[in-house]
């Protein structure tokens, strides 16, 4: 399929809404790069999932969303995600550090971002597993007879579990609102999405189940957006669900211990000269919708908020020893 | 008080639930049009339509994870699994979603859902239809594990459940479906956590729960006559579990048999026996005896698979040793 270049779409948009865009990316990466940081003295531990270089994915897909309704719900590398629904970076580095004040109370960690109030579900840590979660959430939106859609993301290496296969199936026959994001990155951990999967087109892995699916530039943050609101738009008006398959790439390893030997430095640099960000700031800035100045000065603020995240997550209080046995279970509710 | 069946207990308790509350729904294989493969879910599609009663694919992982999902949102379902057996493909679902998310969300997500069918062998099912896996569930703190042995505690105990707002495992048994007892026509419920003494008795403490009670029961008739006057505790809830009902039986009757038709290694049988032996060790004239399943496979041969389950015969022999007799 055909795509528009984001130097045509562009031209579409008001001047606040991609500075919006670009502003979250930069701060997302920011915020990763802090992240690594501070993982490196051991600040963090555990897995560490950066999204360095799928930035568009997030930031221009949530943006379709209409976030006093709508949910998210993604797997293990979510920091960008949770950032995108408008989670504050103070309470995701928190949490990263395992703090009281995290988002999850320090119970979560890295893999697990959870704000209900912003519609973000998390952060899962079984491969796939989740797809299955979204699909139920989304039902509730039909149930209720009310207006909403679940965003539902995972990697390329999700996409041959059973439970992405059952789900698709699902959400098919009971015709839910939902779109599933297949953020390609190419690499499931240190394996070549091409090595384990019988077809290298992921977007019509659900053809099989009547489910329309797209591929879309995963480092252009507008051909993100517009794919996405045109998902959305099915989803809510016509109950049709859609498979989107974002083909991106990470730029660090898997997690903090991979030290990416899989893949080459060329490969690696190539995907660096589309980095979404540079993308987008390039062709706003030749559209004269940007100056270098403002650019540096969106840069200066988005350090600015990933180093006092990690001070407030550094000067944060560890969870009180007896809070590990709260929240195992809910309180009764025997008129709930 | 009228008399009804296991089977029409359950369906009554649904069906209350989900008339009280709109949120409540259930899906599963065979539970709308079919009408249930045991017959459980009779008539529902035709009162609730099928938004609320909801035939799923054979997809136990899918329609186990969407059904977490829809509690993760606001919802109340009800997932039936054809068999406890099935519910294997989908324990992923159910341990590392269902029972960790509002942990690791901070205590933000609760997940009210329940989980129910036929768990335990029935006859001549070989293998891999004749399991009690009620163990692998009872491990997992998060869940909540309940296996009612009575038309009544099915009842009062599926409507605590279905009200909980936790995910609860909710085990019956193919040969219990169709066993009758009495129950109100007035709405009660059965909190968990609380164990009920099916007979009163002063010699031994018999502790049993779900299907094996019949037998149990049957035991201590036999008992009687040899002049021992058994107790009989049934569980009926496992997580929680009523300890404080087991330890003063015990340390009235000194003497204690543990009957779970489970397989005896890690067991919740084997659990109950430890406890039991390290809380009231001061107590006790015997060691704690367990009658359980062999450590086998179930066989399809009736003798050999009968050979292989708990029998009144084997809870004799064991209440014999405890008693000394």
């Amino acid at each position: 399929m055909t795509e528009q270049k984001m130097d045509q779409l562009i031209k579409n948009y008001d001047r606040d809404f991609l500075l919006k865009l670009l502003d979250q990316m930069v701060l997302m990466r920011r915020l990763e790069e802090k992240a690594g940081q501070m993982y490196g003295l051991q600040k963090i531990g555990g897995f560490c999932h950066l999204y360095i270089g799928q930035e568009a994915v997030a930031v221009g897909s949530i943006q379709a969303l209409d976030l006093s309704r709508d949910l998210v719900i993604t797997a293990y590398r979510d920091h960008g995600h949770a950032l995108a629904v408008g989670m504050e970076p103070n309470v995701i580095m928190a949490e990263l550090y395992g703090k009281a004040t995290g988002c999850s109370r320090g119970k979560g960690g890295s893999m697990h971002l959870f704000d209900v109030e912003k519609g973000m579900y998390g952060g899962h840590g079984i491969v796939g597993s989740h797809i299955a979660l979204a699909t139920g959430m989304a039902y509730t939106f039909k149930y209720n007879k009310t207006d909403g859609v679940v965003l539902c993301y995972f990697g390329d290496g999700a996409i041959h579990q059973g439970a992405f296969h059952e789900s698709l199936n699902l959400a098919k026959i009971w015709n839910i609102p939902i779109v599933y994001i297949c953020e390609n990155n190419q690499y499931g951990m240190g394996t070549d999405f091409r090595r384990v999967s019988g077809t290298h087109d992921l977007y019509r892995m659900g053809e099989s189940y009547g489910i329309p699916g797209k591929q879309v530039n995963g480092m252009d943050v507008l051909a993100v957006y517009e794919a996405t609101e045109e998902a959305v738009r099915q989803a809510k008006e016509e109950g049709v669900p859609t498979l989107l398959e974002m083909q991106t790439y990470r730029y660090r390893g898997h997690s903090m211990s991979d030290p990416g030997r899989y893949r080459t430095k060329e490969e690696l640099e190539t995907y660096r000269q589309q980095d979404p960000i540079l993308y987008l700031k390039s062709v706003m800035t030749a559209g004269g919708l940007l100056t270098e100045d403002e650019y540096k000065e969106m840069d200066k603020r988005a350090r600015a908020a990933a180093d006092a995240s990690a001070e407030f997550a550094e000067n944060s209080p560890e969870p009180e020893l007896d809070t590990r046995f709260e929240d195992v279970y809910a309180k009764e509710a025997v008129n709930g | 008080m009228a008399e009804i069946t296991y089977r029409e207990a359950i369906r009554q308790a649904i069906d209350e639930e989900m008339s009280r509350d709109e949120r409540v729904f259930i899906l599963g294989e065979e539970v709308a049009e079919y009408d249930g493969a045991y017959k459980v879910t009779q008539g529902l599609l035709d009162k609730y339509g099928d938004r609320r009663v909801m035939d799923t694919p054979i997809s136990e992982e899918g329609f186990t994870g969407f059904g977490i999902g829809a509690a993760m949102a606001g919802l109340r379902p009800i997932v039936e699994w054809m068999t406890f057996n099935f519910s294997l493909m989908a324990y992923d679902q159910v341990v590392n979603n269902a029972a960790k998310m509002l942990y690791m969300s901070g205590g933000q997500i609760k997940i009210p859902i329940v989980f129910r069918g036929p768990n335990g062998p029935a006859e001549y099912l070989a293998a891999q239809h004749s399991q009690a896996l009620q163990s692998i569930y009872a491990h997992i703190p998060g869940l909540k594990v309940v296996a009612p042995a009575t038309p009544y505690d099915a009842k009062g105990l599926l409507k605590t459940a279905i009200r909980d707002d936790n995910p609860v495992i909710f085990l019956e048994a193919e040969m219990m479906y169709s066993w009758k007892g009495e129950v109100p026509q007035e709405e009660y419920l059965i909190p968990f956590g609380q164990a009920d003494i099916k007979r009163k008795g002063t010699d031994i403490t018999l502790v049993t729960h779900a299907k094996p009670l019949r037998m149990v029961l049957e035991a201590a008739a036999e008992l009687e006559k040899m002049g021992v006057d058994a107790e009989v505790i049934d569980l009926r809830s496992i997580r929680p579990l009523d300890e404080k009902t087991i330890y003063e039986s015990v340390r009235r009757s000194n003497r204690c048999v543990v009957i779970d038709e489970s397989w005896p290694f890690a067991s919740v049988g084997s659990h109950v026996a430890w406890l039991v032996s390290r809380n009231c060790f001061d107590m006790l004239d015997a060691p704690v005896e367990l009658v359980s399943s062999d450590d086998v496979p179930m066989p399809y041969n009736h003798k050999l698979e009968l050979a292989v389950q708990p029998s009144v015969e084997k809870i004799l022999t064991a209440a014999k040793k405890v008693l000394y007799l």
